[in-house]
């Protein structure tokens, strides 16, 4: 019977529509998958690996032998501070030693001579570590103990040759206050320098990198293993601004699934609408022959299962296919390659086309199943059931279920899911009157516009059906857009070409105005300058704390170090408060504090919370008075702790700034470093880079997966038009039996294509708008522009596509000779 | 009405059409030829299957054939496009079909409308209300077909018909879904029609008895116009007497 009826051409469309649907899908899947991988190595190369573990004492061979049995790279790094001196001079230095293969992701950049340092585009790429006996070191150690290539240091016990010049590393923001002149040597001098020893400060990184799944596999391996003063690191523990950026990224692209999920849904649900309709007279001939109820159910739901497996296998192969394509298009933008999709997204295709069909599929089937065998005598008897919305229910369920399970996020689902029902509901409704309203106005107009309301009346449950079809899709469409435009705005916005990348630390009071002369000397715009108090959390309200009171690590690590606390009178702009209240101008030298939320959830504090802090050996209690919300991706200079400007004014201050470098301009970086050395200089602009990159891929990949979606669009759009092909040849025939002329013919159509697609148009703009600012404001946390051209953009999308894609899929339908036609029909 | 009683409103020369059906060639009318004066009433008459409705739809240029000609008013059809095919019919062919083939969306008086229309012609309501009062539905106006009964229906085609007051009006079995009774009215009231428009009528029927109404009679037999026995007698006696 399957191919009875796929050589007469029933099953086309509903093939067709299942096709584009699980293949929109797995192209949107494999290729998330896909970007993701990629995404997530590229900004590895931040951390220099994959994983890392960080560790207070060294790290028991096994982690080595477990990485090195799931076929992991690995390279170990020591990390203490110790002085290095040349001759008198000395200066306590951040040391790095370093076994062969760091860094595993992301690369060294090196400099013979000072020369090279000022223009970057002469440093070099190490392809090793330093070989034995030899020491790479920094620019500010160079200039403060006044170095050269082959001179002489002693770290320890030993003496090392200045070989090169670490002009970039890419662990560099591990640690991101570590802001001592940095060292690399070679892990084997380490024995010599005699500098571990009991008791010494020292870190043990393992850095590790391979395949995805190795990786994910040794995570699982490693993390109940870890011992106290261990952790865990991947990137997206380390840098909360590529955390929320990728955390975006992959929320949008399930988005654009998700929506084509919707389109599929909606195209299927027209597709099978058709089907049945031609199906009714089989199935009265049948009954009339007494074929019981479920003969004709198991009879088509055999077939169903059979065409939704072929069809989805073609749609995964066409999504494999289309995502090739894409990467081969996006093979220049990131730099890594794209790394092998999982099959997941295959899998996930093949369960959501079969799932999908059948939950829009089985209703209306369940319906044909009680034709009236009478319809054998009456033709006009139709379905007792099959026009009514609510067949679509179990559909609509099922699309919930999935949508909980693709979106990752619940709360990004549930919003999802309630917009659309939603939207069907108030559509419908809307729909339903809308119809009835022109109708009862075609007798004031004439000709084409006569036809085209006539023929919206006769199919009004038709027409209905399509109209909310086209206009969630047109929403869908509409919502990314709107999302799409607002995150890559958001973006882009965030990382300026000028954000700062250059941080200042340590500058005292007695240097500000020295400072603003330096600036001043390079027409250098004076960037804004923060106080800074160090102090380090002892008490919440009555409980003393000390980094043993936390299991979680990231709370230990606060605990453990110095918070560095801030002044302010207003709340800083890209700041904002999300619990309790800001202090007002004449509370200035009240013991209150604002803390950060983050910061504040980790440590378990609440509003109203006494917080005692160590400063430079006093106690400083203050109440939590609000909790704000600081946008990290900005790299503007934040503080977790903030309080009004008098509290901390007789505690020891030191100013912090930060501002925009050209790579051109280091000369003046290490003239800064040469008149201030006892500024800590901390260079982001590599960590900046790396995400403006980021960015700029994540941006480009949402553009084209959003493509995928309008692709799906369009088959809603077809499998809309073709619903209704059936009674258009008809219309034809009698058109063309009475003397219509083609023009006249599309005319008509084009009027009802025009009001259907205008109708449905202006329901997706509604809908979007709404939709969208829920999404975007909840799900996404952006700020959501409203755009009222959005009204427009969806009526014109709704008129003109429609119209467009009505004529052209009409077109064949004129061409039929109209006797055939009749003929048919008596 | 006046009329040119020889003037031929339709003229068929060796119409043949083939139906490709996969593996066999089938021929479905071969060798027609065929006039038809203005004014006639004409009958095509034969067995289910044996090519009327084809010809039928081949004189109106709803179907093309393999070879030969139809002249339509003096115009050969089949050399004109199908838009100009269609403008022609608009103009001066009226349809009565087997199964009504009204416009499902539109009412009676939109189904009556609907060729003025597409002539641009500007009364057309008028017209259409005045037809179909003629034809008795003048309560039935805003109803749709669905609303109707077979027999009312049929009115409402008819009416359709001849709204555009057409030279040549071809009916395609007009009684076939119909009760005999209903069949009856309808068929006097399409001859009644007929008369008072002056239309020339070309009838498809299997009944004999409406055939006989007609001026002449055209038998097709296995898609060839064979002669009616008494026509044949009739003529081997006049070809013997001479």
């Amino acid at each position: 019977m399957l191919s009875r009826d796929w050589r007469a051409g029933e099953l086309h469309v509903l093939t067709l529509a299942l096709v584009i649907a699980v293949g929109g899908m797995t192209t949107v899947g494999f290729f998330s998958d896909r970007v993701q991988l990629a995404l997530s190595q590229e900004s590895n190369q931040l951390l220099g690996a994959d994983l890392l573990i960080i560790s207070d004492h060294p790290l028991s061979a096994h982690y080595v032998d477990e990485a090195t049995r799931v076929g992991l790279k690995i390279s170990s790094v020591t990390k203490f501070h110790s002085m290095i001196s040349n001759g008198d001079d000395n200066m306590l230095a951040d040391i790095k030693a370093v076994t062969a293969g760091y860094p595993l992701r992301g690369k060294l950049h090196l400099a013979i001579n000072m020369a090279q340092i000022l223009s970057p585009e002469k440093t070099q790429v190490a392809d090793s570590i330093p070989e034995r006996g030899v020491v790479w070191v920094d620019e500010k150690l160079m200039i403060r103990l006044g170095l050269k290539q082959g001179d002489m240091v002693d770290i320890g016990a030993t003496q090392l040759t200045v070989a090169a010049l670490i002009m970039r590393e890419p662990d560099y923001s591990v640690g991101f206050m570590a802001v001592h002149p940095r060292v690399l040597i070679n892990a084997a001098d380490l024995p010599a320098t005699g500098l571990i020893q009991q008791g010494s400060r020292i870190k043990y990184h393992l850095m590790l990198a391979g395949e995805v799944d190795a990786i994910e596999k040794y995570r699982e391996w490693v993390l109940p293993q870890l011992l106290h003063g261990q952790q865990l690191e991947g990137i997206r523990d380390a840098r909360p601004e590529i955390k929320s950026a990728l955390e975006r990224a992959e929320k949008f692209l399930s988005l654009a699934a998700l929506a084509s999920v919707v389109l599929a849904a909606a195209a299927i649900a027209l597709a099978v609408r058709r089907f049945t309709q031609r199906h009714l007279d089989g199935c009265a001939v049948m009954r009339s022959m007494g074929a019981r109820q479920s003969t004709l159910l198991s009879l088509y739901l055999y077939y169903f299962i059979a065409m939704g497996i072929m069809a989805s296998i073609l749609g995964c192969l066409f999504g494999f296919g289309a995502q090739e394509f894409l990467t081969y298009w996006l093979s220049g933008l990131v730099e890594a390659g794209l790394p092998w999709p999982s099959w997941l997204p295959a899998i996930h295709g093949m369960l959501v086309g079969m799932v999908l069909l059948l939950g829009f599929a089985l209703p209306p089937l369940l319906n044909l199943r009680s034709v009236p065998a009478l319809r054998v005598l009456r033709r006009d008897i139709g379905l007792p059931n099959a026009q009514s919305l609510s067949a679509y229910a179990l559909g609509t369920i099922v699309l919930s279920l999935l949508f909980l399970w693709k979106a990752n996020d619940v709360r990004l689902g549930f919003y999802i899911i309630s917009g659309f029902i939603a939207a069907v509901m108030i559509f419908g409704l809307f729909g339903f009157f809308l119809v009835k309203l022109l109708s009862g106005m075609r007798h004031q107009t004439g000709g084409a516009w006569r036809y085209g309301l006539a023929s919206i009346q006769r199919r009004s449950i038709s027409s209905l059906v399509q109209t909310i079809a086209l206009g969630l899709g047109i929403m869908a469409l509409l919502v990314l857009s709107l999302i799409r435009d607002d995150l890559v705005r958001e973006w882009q916005g965030s990382l300026p070409p000028d954000v700062p990348n250059q941080f200042l630390v340590n500058i005292q009071a007695d240097q500000l105005l020295l400072l603003e002369d330096f600036f001043n000397q390079y027409n250098i715009e004076q960037p804004p300058v923060f106080p800074m108090v160090r102090g380090r959390l002892i008490q919440i309200n009555d409980k003393v704390i000390s980094a043993e009171t936390f299991s979680n690590p990231h709370a230990e690590q606060l605990v453990r170090r110095e918070f560095n606390m801030s002044w302010a009178n207003d709340l800083p702009h890209d700041n904002k408060i999300v619990a309790g209240e800001w202090w007002e101008n004449e509370d200035t030298d009240k013991a209150v504090i604002s803390i950060e939320e983050g910061v504040a959830k980790t440590l378990g504090i609440r509003l109203g919370d006494q917080l005692h802090y160590d400063v430079a050996g006093s106690t400083l209690t203050a109440t939590v008075t609000s909790m704000r919300k600081v946008d990290w991706d900005t790299f503007q200079v934040n503080f977790f702790v903030v309080t009004p400007p008098r509290l901390l004014e007789n505690y020891p201050v030191s100013y912090i700034t930060s501002f925009h470098m050209q790579p051109s301009q280091n000369h003046i970086m290490h003239e800064l470093v040469r008149t201030f050395p006892n500024f800590l200089v901390i260079d982001v602009a590599i960590v900046i880079e790396q995400v403006q990159a980021m960015i700029a891929q994540v941006s480009k990949a949402i553009e084209f997966v959003f493509l995928f979606t309008l692709l799906a669009g369009f088959a809603v759009l077809y499998a809309a038009i073709v619903s209704t092909q059936d009674e258009r040849i008809y219309e034809a025939a009698i058109f063309r039996t009475l003397g219509a002329k083609k023009k006249q013919l599309t005319r008509a159509w084009a009027a009802e294509f025009a009001i259907l697609g205008g109708l449905a148009g202006i329901f997706a703009a509604a809908g979007a708008s709404i939709l969208g600012f829920v999404i975007g404001h909840y799900a996404l946390n952006l700020d959501y522009t409203f755009n009222p051209w959005i009204w427009l953009t969806g009526f014109l999308t709704g008129v003109i596509g429609v119209t467009i894609a009505g004529l052209i899929g009409t077109r064949s339908t004129l061409s039929t000779p109209p006797l055939l036609t009749l003929r048919k029909v008596s | 009405m006046v009329q040119n009683i020889k003037q031929p409103i339709l003229r068929v020369n060796s119409i043949r059409k083939q139906v490709n059906t996969g593996e066999i060639q089938l021929t479905i009318l071969q060798n027609i030829n065929l006039v038809v004066n203005a004014g006639e009433a004409v009958a095509i008459v034969g067995a289910s299957g044996s090519g009327k409705s084809t010809l039928l739809g081949l004189l109106a240029g709803l179907d093309i054939p393999t070879e030969g000609k139809v002249y339509l008013d003096g115009v050969d059809i089949f050399s004109l496009d199908e838009d100009d095919r269609a403008v022609l019919r608009g103009k001066v062919l009226g349809f009565v079909f087997q199964s009504f083939q009204l416009l499902p969306a539109l009412t009676a008086i939109e189904n009556v409308m609907l060729p003025l229309e597409l002539l641009g012609i500007r009364n057309a309501e008028a017209t259409s209300k005045q037809l179909l009062m003629r034809v008795g539905l003048e309560k039935r106006l805003k109803h749709y077909p669905k609303q109707l009964s077979g027999g009312e229906q049929q009115r409402v085609a008819i009416a359709r018909a001849f709204a555009t007051d057409p030279k040549l009006l071809l009916a395609d079995e007009p009684t076939g879904n119909l009760d005999s009774v209903t069949g009856t009215q309808i068929i006097e009231l399409m001859f009644e029609l007929n008369r008072e428009h002056g239309t020339t009528l070309v009838l498809v029927t299997h009944d004999e008895a409406i055939s006989k109404r007609c001026s002449r009679q055209i038998r097709l037999a296995s898609g060839q116009i064979v002669q009616a026995p008494e026509q044949a007698f009739l003529e081997r006696a006049q070809g013997a007497a001479n």
